[in-house]
């Protein structure tokens, strides 16, 4: 089997978003791995996918949106540390029967993983998610003490 | 706003509306091809697809979840998606099959009965 990447021009713009958005996961990934005890896991640290990821923030909920087309429910993690939302998972191949034989891969298979910083703190027990048309969202509500509020003068 | 990005057949749609080159994968079966295309929040309504001059067009109309609140970061494209492929003379254009399931278009591209023995034929090259 051949893996061919392949870069249409039209995309070509962003590539340098997504390199800088790489980066950037990458040096947030680097410091939360424990490297020194598991060096082997550094070779895997600049390969892979990098869904987009939109983040939101209204008065109540901050809402993270990460285009994840393809994936099983049960393959995605969602983890919340010390205000930072971690998504993470693992795309598998399709049971494919024999004689099949791939002509072309462009679609990345395997693990992902992508971390952002939210910009408030917020209430880890109430965050829910759901993923629908190859979209996540997860909803994060604002922690109580954050949330913008109304103080009648008496 | 619906007018403006309606496709216009007998012109520089290219003009009207921008696309997203979404990626692909193509595995070849015996019988046929499977063609894997990325749509992420696109659904079976979205999905527009048309053979013409032996070329494969898929449209996926995105229909996003409307967020709260002002956006913060952002990295997703609101562009539709398009891509075309060149078919095969193999592929029975009659019997393309497809479904949507989570973002994800999946064609079964079958190759005609009378053709099946051809060997030299292949799914050529994406336009």
């Amino acid at each position: 089997m051949t893996l061919i990447r392949y870069q249409t021009s039209e995309l070509a713009p962003w590539s340098a978003v997504d390199r800088w958005n790489n980066l950037r996961d990458e040096l947030n990934s680097f410091f939360e791995l424990p490297v020194w005890s598991s060096f082997a896991r550094a070779g895997q640290l600049f390969n892979g996918w990098s869904p987009a990821l939109d983040l939101c923030q209204s008065n109540d909920n901050v809402i993270a949106v990460v285009e994840l087309p393809g994936m099983r429910k049960d393959d995605i993690k969602i983890s919340l540390h010390e205000g930072t939302l971690t998504i993470s998972g693992e795309r598998k191949r399709e049971s494919s029967s024999n004689g099949e034989k791939a002509e072309r891969t462009e679609r990345y298979i395997g693990t992902f993983r992508r971390s952002i910083a939210l910009p408030t703190r917020v209430d880890a027990n109430k965050v829910s998610a759901t993923y629908r048309d190859g979209i996540l969202t997860v909803t994060l509500p604002k922690a109580e003490e954050v949330k913008p509020k109304q103080i009648q003068v008496s | 706003m619906n007018t403006l990005t309606r496709e216009n057949r007998d012109g520089d749609r290219a003009q009207t509306e921008q696309f997203v080159v979404p990626p692909a994968s193509v595995i070849e079966a015996g019988d046929g091809y499977t063609l894997e295309v990325e749509m992420p929040g696109v659904t079976k309504d979205g999905l527009d697809i048309s053979v013409e001059n032996n070329e494969l067009t898929i449209i996926g109309r995105r229909s996003l979840p409307v967020v709260e609140g002002t956006l913060i970061h952002h990295e997703s494209r609101p562009e539709n998606f398009r891509r075309t492929f060149e078919l095969d003379p193999s592929i029975d254009a009659k019997k393309i099959s497809v479904r949507i399931e989570q973002g994800l278009a999946t064609l079964i591209l079958p190759k005609a009965e009378h053709r099946q023995a051809a060997q030299d034929h292949r799914f050529l090259s994406f336009v």
